[in-house]
Parts: structure tokens; C-alpha cells; sequence
């Protein structure tokens, strides 16, 4: 437990101590916020759609993204400790596999809460009704728990890459499971071929899970379709990262 | 008599050269690219994405009434898809100017006994020759996944045309940051302002049915003027105005880059 305290604590550390590196993982999802509003605000004169507030709609596809991109930072930062040979030492120390792997998905939970703050304080600012408190503080668990689930991807990457080029691939791998659900309109208003793979995606479930906060309100139904996907999501990027780990010694 | 209406139409040696440098110069950019992912993903492969989900997850928007005559929303998407490729066309390129600098490739070529001006040229012209890559490969896709272009092949040729001219005019921009600044960390920054700039448009969605104050700032953005002479064979046949008028914003960048291109250049060699 305390290893992987205190490897969660040197990232939180790095973002005190370089306030610029966490300036893109806020200013992008903050700027899809808005942009997207305002290029497809209109869509909620769609009969059908769920609010006529699309930036409360969006708010939850930004909160999901600025979590991807802080679970992709923990797989950048890995790959940066492997090509400086940080990670050789924590590798030979005593810490266990578990602790090493916890500690770097956590900390994206962790570095997630500093952008979703900042969205959900823009979104109050241009009027977003938040629906309840007991949805925000669900919607941040939420995200945070996706951030870690993307960190676990990000790690596998950064494992099998072992080189901070393969960023916009765990950048973007993350951002992409996020966009092919829901995250433009209900399920009911999609297109084609992208209203099944929506249908089908996991992650919509967990999106739809952190809209409680602002279009539906707190209800089990979304819920435990949420936790359980996340449950899953998190069991399946979480093997493989462990079983990178573990192959990581022989490489 | 060695200076006849022949000779005089003949283009100088010193042009030719010129040429093939900016040639040289722009094949080896071209190369870069494609030996390079982490370029070319930017260019074509995110763009896809983004307009596989915007047409995806927006497609009914031509429900809406006031949306205007179009076969189906992949047809008015394709001209945002294509002015996004070319901006990340032209950034990618500035990256990788930057790089040239940083590695102190540029301080060879300024060493050498060519003219300054075809090295950004050179660079300019791979980044059109990205365009044309874009314009032909969402043309493309649109065609696959059922769209029409409506201008027929004409329209088609027109749309890849002005994407070529629009990386190039994009182009300079990110060559005149590359030349400012000198490092690919700042020009990777310029990035996000791709989005913002293409959010204040007319790119992915009507003008009319933007919110505020996206909605003005697009009546007067260039790009909007671009992204409206390129849908316009696409949803329709080819007319005049819209058409002319992108040209005419395409001039404007292409003018407007060039010069502080020039001006980034002289500031180096000054430095």
C-alpha cells in the first residue's frame, strides 16, 4: 500500500512542480466543451433528444475525455521512465508487480479530479444545470475510475512500445471509445453502422453513467450499467497491463 | 542571333535549378512523411475518425428545417474533414521544418549554395502535395460510403485543387512558426488553435445554425469561405460564388503566410 502511495504522490508531484504539463490535459476537453456546443447546439431541436441544454449533454463526453487523456499521461510518463531507466530501479526494488501497477493507474485517477474540476466550473459558468450533488460526486467516482481504466491501456502500450511516441496512440485509442457511443446525440438519434457499434460499446454505459450528473439525474438502472462496465473494462486492460509487467522482466 | 522568341521563352538555368531543389527538397519532406506515422495519422487518419463520428453521431442534423438541400450529411461533412486534414497538413509540416532546425539540417541547406526561398517553397510544396493526398482521399471515402459529387468530375478535381491550395496557404503559417521559433514543441502547441479555428466555421456544421458567438465570428472567419467553395461541388454544381470566394480566402492565407514565412526567414538568418 504505501509504494503505491507514494508512486501515486510523485505524480501528483510532477503536475505541482510543472503546472504546464497539466495546461493541454485541461485546455483541450475544455475546449471541445465549448466548441462542440457551439457547432452542434442545434442537434437538441431533434425530437427525441434527451434535454435542450446540449452543453449539459456534452459536459459528460469532456469529463470522459479529460479522463482518457490523464490515464494516457500515465502511460506517457511510464514510457518516459523506461527510456531513462527509472523504471529498471523501481523494477529491482522490493515493491510487488501489484503495488507498481497500482500506483501508476491511480494517479491518473488523482490527476483526473484538476481538469473535470475545471469543466464542470466552466459548464456552471455558461449555465449547466447540475441535476444533484450525489450525481457529481457519482459522475467524478465515475471518471476517475475510467481514468484509471485507461491508464491500465496506456501502461500496456507503454510496455509493449517502451518509447513516449506512442502517445497519440494511447491518446487517441482512449478518446475514440469515448466518441463512438452516445456522445453526440441518444442512441436512438445515431446513424447506421455507429448507432450499433454505440449500442455494443462498453464505454457508452459509463458515459451514460457520468450523464446522471447532468441531463437524467441519480438512477440505479444507469448505474450499475456503469459499474459493471467499468468492472469489466478495468478487469481487461488490468490483466494485460499486469501480464506486460510480469513479461517486462524477461525483455 | 542567339536572342530570339525561343530563347527568350526559355526559362534560365537559374529557375530550372531552383526548381529542382524545391523538387529535391519536396520529395525528401514527402518521404519524411510516410516513413514517419506519427505525421501522416494527424493528416488523414484522425480527420477520418472525427468525421466518422460527427457523421455517425450528428448524421440526422438534416432533419433539422433549416438545414440546407444536401443528399446526406456525409456529403456536407466531407469539406469540414478535408480543411481539417489540410491545417494538420500544414502543422505537421511546421513540425517538421522544426525539426529540420533543431537538428541543424536547415543551417546545412542555408550554407549551401541555393536560394533561401526554395527551401520554405520546397517544404510548402510537399505540404500541398498533402492536400492533394487529403482532397483525394476523403473524395474517396465519400464516394465509397455513398456520397455524390454533385459537380461530377470536375467538382472532384475543383475540391482536391483547392485542398492542395489550402494545405499550402495553411502551410505558411506553420513554416513561419517552425522559422520563429525554431522548435517543434512550440508548433505541436498550435494544435488546439487548429480545432478553434475550424469550431468558429462553417467547417462541420451551417452557418445559420451555429450557436453565438460562433455563429458571427464564422461570418467573417476565411475559413468558413473555404470550407463553403469546397462543399460546394459537393452539394451542388458548381457556382460561382461560393467558389470564387474560397479561392479568394485561400489568396488571401496564401499571401498572408508567405509573408511572415519570409519574414520568419529573415529573422533567422538575421539571428
Amino acid at each position: 500500500m504505501r509504494g503505491t502511495w507514494l508512486l501515486m504522490r510523485r505524480a501528483v508531484n510532477e503536475v505541482i512542480r510543472v503546472p504546464g504539463a497539466a495546461i493541454p490535459g485541461i485546455a483541450a476537453p475544455t475546449l471541445f466543451l465549448l466548441g462542440l456546443t457551439a457547432v452542434f447546439g442545434k442537434l437538441t431541436l431533434l425530437p427525441g433528444f434527451s434535454t435542450n441544454d446540449f452543453m449539459a449533454f456534452i459536459l459528460p463526453v469532456s469529463v470522459m475525455q479529460a479522463a482518457t487523456f490523464s490515464g494516457a499521461a500515465t502511460g506517457v510518463n511510464l514510457a518516459r521512465d523506461i527510456e531513462q531507466g527509472w523504471f529498471d530501479r523501481l523494477y529491482v526494488s522490493p515493491l510487488s508487480r501489484t503495488s507498481l501497477l497500482a500506483g501508476h493507474v491511480f494517479s491518473a485517477s488523482l490527476r483526473a479530479l484538476m481538469p473535470i474540476a475545471v469543466l464542470i466550473v466552466v459548464a456552471l459558468l455558461f449555465g449547466v444545470d447540475i441535476q444533484s450533488v450525489d450525481g457529481l460526486l457519482l459522475a467524478i467516482a465515475i471518471a476517475g475510475a475510467f481514468a484509471a481504466a485507461i491508464a491500465c491501456y496506456s501502461v500496456i502500450l507503454a510496455l509493449r512500445f517502451r518509447t513516449q511516441q506512442a502517445a497519440p496512440l494511447m491518446q487517441a485509442g482512449g478518446f475514440m471509445m469515448v466518441l463512438f457511443t452516445t456522445s453526440y446525440a441518444p442512441l436512438e438519434l445515431l446513424s447506421g453502422w455507429f448507432q450499433e457499434v454505440a449500442r455494443y460499446n462498453p464505454v457508452r454505459f459509463i458515459l451514460e453513467g457520468v450523464r446522471q450528473m447532468s441531463v437524467y439525474g441519480v438512477d440505479w438502472g444507469h448505474t450499475w450499467k456503469a459499474l459493471v462496465a467499468l468492472a469489466g473494462l478495468a478487469l481487461f486492460f488490468g490483466a494485460f497491463a499486469m501480464r506486460g509487467l510480469m513479461r517486462a522482466a524477461d525483455a | 542571333m542567339t536572342g530570339g522568341v525561343g530563347a527568350r521563352l526559355r526559362p534560365s538555368p537559374g529557375l530550372i535549378a531552383n526548381a529542382r531543389v524545391v523538387g529535391a527538397l519536396s520529395m525528401r519532406s514527402l518521404r519524411q512523411a510516410f516513413r514517419r506515422p506519427q505525421f501522416l495519422a494527424p493528416i488523414l487518419i484522425f480527420p477520418s475518425l472525427f468525421l466518422a463520428v460527427n457523421v455517425g453521431g450528428a448524421g440526422r442534423a438534416t432533419d433539422i428545417p433549416a438545414f440546407p438541400e444536401v443528399n446526406g450529411f456525409l456529403d456536407f461533412e466531407l469539406a469540414g474533414a478535408i480543411v481539417q486534414s489540410t491545417m494538420l497538413a500544414a502543422v505537421s509540416g511546421g513540425i517538421a521544418l522544426a525539426l529540420d532546425i533543431e537538428s541543424g539540417f536547415m543551417d546545412r541547406l542555408i550554407a549551401s549554395p541555393i536560394s533561401r526561398a526554395a527551401i520554405v517553397v520546397g517544404r510548402l510544396a510537399s505540404t500541398a502535395v498533402m492536400g492533394i493526398l487529403a482532397g483525394i482521399w476523403f473524395v474517396s471515402i465519400g464516394l465509397i460510403f455513398g456520397a455524390e459529387i454533385n459537380g461530377g468530375v470536375l467538382g472532384a478535381l475543383l475540391v482536391i485543387a483547392m485542398a492542395a491550395a489550402c494545405a499550402a496557404a495553411w502551410g505558411g503559417f506553420g513554416a513561419a512558426l517552425a522559422l520563429r521559433s525554431g522548435t517543434a514543441s512550440v508548433v505541436q502547441g498550435i494544435f488546439p488553435i487548429v480545432f478553434v479555428i475550424i469550431f468558429l466555421s462553417s467547417a462541420f456544421f451551417p452557418s445559420n445554425l451555429l450557436l453565438e458567438p460562433a455563429k458571427s465570428v464564422s461570418d467573417w472567419n476565411p475559413m468558413s469561405f473555404i470550407a463553403e467553395g469546397i462543399r460546394d461541388p459537393i452539394i451542388s454544381d458548381i457556382s460561382a460564388t461560393p467558389v470564387l470566394e474560397g479561392i479568394a480566402a485561400i489568396a488571401g492565407l496564401m499571401a498572408l503566410g508567405a509573408a511572415l514565412s519570409v519574414w520568419g526567414l529573415r529573422k533567422r538568418l538575421a539571428g
